[in-house]
């Protein structure tokens, strides 16, 4: 390993994972740092999972190799990684009560009956179960038995923690309570998480970085911000939030800036990659982005209203184009009576600036 | 697809020590059950030694003795011999009827239990599988005792007048036929519960909205949902039934003679002729694993 | 009119409670007659211990009690020794992952179910004899192993099945090795199971009658067979009483292994 750089906590390189004709994973390359929140998204199927229980163990590669801290694991059995995991159903053994559980993993490192209680106690207190001690894991709700597992994946100090989409098995406020929990014990303890969900708002809500994953490739990675503002692609920006996708061809292209024709319109976006004039692509604009006015401005859109839907905060209106593409908008309900979001009338839409993204596929 | 990329498959925690952890079972039984069921083959191919015990000659005598008579010294022009023929024709006629015998009682009482409240549902099946743990001897000796002609049955029946004369019972075909269904009988239900029990009533419902009446539901949407668990059942009895030794020995006495008694004799009764004893678990066995095959096949062909 | 119930049909409660009668009417009726304080086993003249005294201090007291005692120890040993083999056949069948011969496995575990009685019998006898092994208490328990391997492992296999393979990657991401993940999590969680197989395969030993008759030789008899020796001179009434007790112990089995199955339950909800 070299130079200046800090070295990796976790480094993938051309990792790949074939279950007989079907491949899981393609060619992974990624490195993730010391003390990052990164989580590993995408739709069920997409490798994630795999992708985690490889480095957890549970899973040999194919192909590839993974490095911890510099040290190459692929050939390590799970019980040699210094990695824990968090399981998606606890995993919590049925036959222990929560002291026992948490102790576990340092049972088996051989540590001492002293060491292994005050480690426990620590704990205990961490994530706030003292009263429970003695419980076992069936007579505890599901978010007691989420901060169990927690506690016990912790317990022996692990160089990286892996959760298997921890929160999936709890109701909605409870999973949003742990988000909060989970990154603030992340910041305290300052150990590497990788987090696996199919859930993109846990996703931009809690990592520092996300890895978008999609039939065995990685699509993008990048801060929150990064993958919502500025997708790599046609994947990225419809599975990451709503957004509208409209087949467009480039025309004029300025740098990063491109004049996108779709449907009769013509508007100008943003783009990363290169972008010939006359290629065809995607026009990603996210419905948030788009403002609905009825006088004439600068860069907005003709259209009329179609259907609306009130969705409480805010308004979800479609909007045909002259050209008979149609745009969902979002109006927040800020003010009652919204007389000009009846169906039939004509409006302008504005498009924020920088708002609308050019794609190639 | 999603299944494998969500990781869920089959568990190999084990893979690695996976050899270690098998060959016991199969030295065991490979060493003490397949290789014997291998020489008993060889040994149906043998030249019988007058008391028990072969002589390493190789001879078709124990399958042609199945077969034909060639009379006392073995020179006459031979004949078809109809006694042992006869006698694994009567082991399938009666493991046959105790296999109905079984399947008429224990489908009601099956269904009966798999429709009780789930809090009943484990008193009954319980009662049911009670008998099973009990001694087969212990239970055919009980069904001896209760049958005989002067035993409490015939006692209880003459005594409140229902009979005049006792019942001839004993040394029967249907005392075999009852024995054998009293000692399978479980076997029959165990099963068939289970099919019950994942059987989803809405299929019923919605033959009874479309004017189906209950014995046509019964008939026409039940039974084909729970075959699996019936034919099932079915061969869980009739397979020991057909190699029965004690209900036959002990309840349908020397005029009812069954395979397991037949084969019995040949190694520890008068007979002593190994060979034949041998050929005749082989055809047995022949028998058995026919039967396993169909079943095995039509199991496969569910499951396509 | 009756409201429709597609689980009720007309006679299926009476056929049930036949099906019952049945299958109790003969042990009721053997019960009851152990306590018959008559030498006639046909009528019942007053209740007495007399024949149970007789099954532990009577003329055959000695042979019973020989019997009863091999007939215990070799089901003990068996049951053990066929549950050890069967637990690690499981955890082979069940946790070793996919490979090429496992229907030919589960075949060779399932053989001794699905071979007759009378064939395995035979074949036990033929093959002890064609070694020179002779015939005797060792005989015994080799062949009620052998019979018991599958009545220990359809139980255990069936729970470990039903407890999914996260538990033992837990153990194992949290630094057990394989041993251990086994030792402390995998075998308390299947317990229920091991005990089940355990008592199935120790009722199958202490039961067998037709494989002992063929492999004891001269001298050895367990219980079975000493009931089977005493009942083809006629049922005696101590005969009755020994198989009483007998039907006693067995229920305590099955309602032991009954509540081993419950407790296993609660404590697996899933």
């Amino acid at each position: 390993m070299t130079n200046q750089t800090p070295i990796a906590a976790v480094a993938l390189r051309s990792v790949g994972k074939d279950f007989g004709d079907f491949t899981a994973l393609k060619d992974v390359t990624f490195d993730i740092g010391d003390n990052e929140f990164f989580t590993l998204l995408g739709p069920s199927g997409c490798g994630k999972t795999t992708l985690l229980r490889m480095i957890a163990g549970f899973e040999a590669t194919t192909a590839g190799t993974i490095h911890l801290f510099g040290d190459e694991i692929e050939t390590l059995p799970p019980d040699k990684r210094p990695v824990n995991t968090v399981f998606q159903n606890y995993a919590l053994f049925p036959h222990m009560n929560v002291a026992e559980n948490i102790g576990f993993g340092l049972k088996m490192l051989g540590w001492s009956k002293a060491d292994i209680d005050a480690r426990v106690a620590e704990m205990i207190q961490m994530v706030q179960l003292g009263q429970f001690v003695h419980r076992k894991p069936s007579q505890m709700s599901g978010g007691q038995q989420q901060r169990v597992a927690l506690a016990r994946a912790m317990a022996p100090k692990p160089k990286v923690l892996l959760l298997d989409e921890p929160l999936s098995a709890l109701d909605l406020k409870l999973r949003q309570e742990m988000r909060a929990e989970l990154k603030s014990l992340q910041r305290e303890t300052g150990i590497t998480f990788i987090f696996v969900t199919h859930d993109q708002e846990e996703a931009l809500s809690m990592s520092d970085r996300i890895a978008v994953m999609s039939a065995g490739e990685v699509q993008q990675i990048g801060t929150p911000e990064d993958v919502y503002e500025h997708p790599a692609n046609r994947f990225v920006a419809d599975f990451i939030g709503e957004t509208n996708l409209l087949e467009a061809e480039a025309g004029t292209v300025d740098g990063q800036s491109v004049m996108c024709q779709f449907g009769g319109s013509s508007i100008s976006a943003t783009t990363t990659g290169a972008v010939a004039p006359g290629q065809k692509g995607w026009l990603s604009i996210r419905p948030e982005r788009l403002t609905i006015g009825t006088a004439l401005g600068e860069g907005s859109i003709p259209a009329r209203i179609g259907q609306t839907v009130y969705l409480g905060t805010d308004t979800q209106v479609m909007a045909h184009l002259e050209g008979g593409a149609t745009l969902g908008a979002r109006m927040q309900n800020t003010l009652a009576g919204a007389d000009r979001l009846t169906e039939g009338a004509d409006i302008h839409l504005t498009v924020a600036p920088g708002a609308a993204r050019f794609l190639v596929e | 697809m999603a299944a494998v990329g969500g990781g869920r498959t089959v568990s190999s925690a084990f893979a690695p020590i996976r050899l270690w952890l098998l060959l016991p079972s199969w030295l065991t039984i490979g060493f003490f059950l397949l290789i014997p069921v291998l020489l008993m083959l060889v040994y149906s191919f043998l030249t019988k030694e007058f008391r028990g015990g072969v002589i390493w000659e190789f001879s078709l005598a124990a399958y042609d003795q199945f077969l034909f008579d060639r009379g006392l010294f073995g020179d006459d022009p031979p004949t078809i011999q109809w006694t042992y023929i006869t006698i694994f024709a009567r082991s399938i006629i009666q493991a046959t009827i105790a296999t109905i015998m079984c399947l008429l009682i224990g489908f009601p009482t099956a269904w009966y239990i798999a429709t009780r409240p789930a809090s009943s549902r484990a008193v009954w099946l319980f009662l049911v599988t009670v008998p099973y743990w009990v001694n087969l001897l212990i239970r055919t000796v009980s069904m001896k005792f209760l049958i005989r002609e002067n035993g409490p049955m015939n006692e209880a029946l003459l005594g409140t007048g229902i009979l005049d004369a006792p019942l001839q019972l004993i040394n029967t075909d249907f005392a075999v036929q009852l024995g054998l269904f009293y000692s399978y009988l479980p076997f029959m239900v165990l099963p068939i519960y289970a099919a019950v029990e994942r059987y989803n009533f809405a299929l019923s419902e919605a033959a009874a909205d479309l004017y189906a009446s209950h014995w046509t539901i019964m008939r026409s949407i039940v039974l084909p949902v729970v075959k699996p668990g019936i034919i099932a059942g079915c061969i869980l009895v009739f397979v020991p039934s057909l190699g029965a030794f004690l209900a036959p020995d002990l309840l349908g006495g020397a005029k009812n003679f069954m395979i397991g008694s037949l084969i019995e004799e040949q190694f520890k009764g008068q007979a002593g002729n190994w060979p034949f004893g041998a050929a005749a678990s082989m055809i047995l066995l022949s028998m058995v694993l026919v039967v396993l095959f169909f079943y095995a096949r039509s199991q496969a062909r569910e499951q396509v | 009119m009756r409201t429709f119930d597609p689980r009720r049909y007309t006679g299926f409660f009476t056929i049930t409670l036949a099906c019952l009668f049945i299958l109790y009417a003969p042990l009721a009726v053997v019960a009851v007659y152990s306590f018959n304080d008559s030498l006639s086993i046909t009528r019942f003249e007053g209740v007495s211990l007399r024949w149970y005294q007789d099954v532990f201090f009577g003329l055959e007291a000695g042979k019973f009690r020989t019997a009863a005692w091999n007939s215990f120890t070799i089901a003990i040993m068996a049951a053990t020794a066929a549950t050890m083999i069967a637990t690690a056949a499981a955890i082979g069948m069940v946790r070793g992952g996919n490979f090429k011969g496992k229907p030919a496995s589960f075949a060779l575990i399932s053989m001794p179910i699905m071979v007759p009685e009378i064939v395995t019998a035979v074949a036990t006898l033929i093959f002890f004899s064609a070694i020179g092994f002779s015939l005797g208490y060792v005989s015994i328990l080799v062949a009620h192993i052998v019979f018991c391997i599958p009545f220990a492992y359809l139980p255990i296999s069936a729970r470990l099945q039903g407890i999914e393979a996260t538990f033992e990657e837990a153990a194992q991401d949290l630094y057990a090795s394989r041993w251990n993940a086994f030792r402390y999590v995998l075998a308390p969680i299947m317990a229920p199971g091991i005990m089940s197989g355990f008592l199935l395969a120790f009722i199958i030993s202490l039961d067998d009658f037709i494989i002992t008759n063929f492999v004891k030789g001269a001298g050895v008899e367990t219980l079975p067979t000493a009931i089977f020796g005493a009942v083809k001179q006629g049922i005696k009434p101590d005969i009755m009483a020994l198989s009483t007790l007998l039907l006693l112990f067995s229920i305590l089995i099955v309602t032991l292994s009954y509540l081993i199955g419950r407790t296993g339950d609660a404590k697996n909800p899933e």
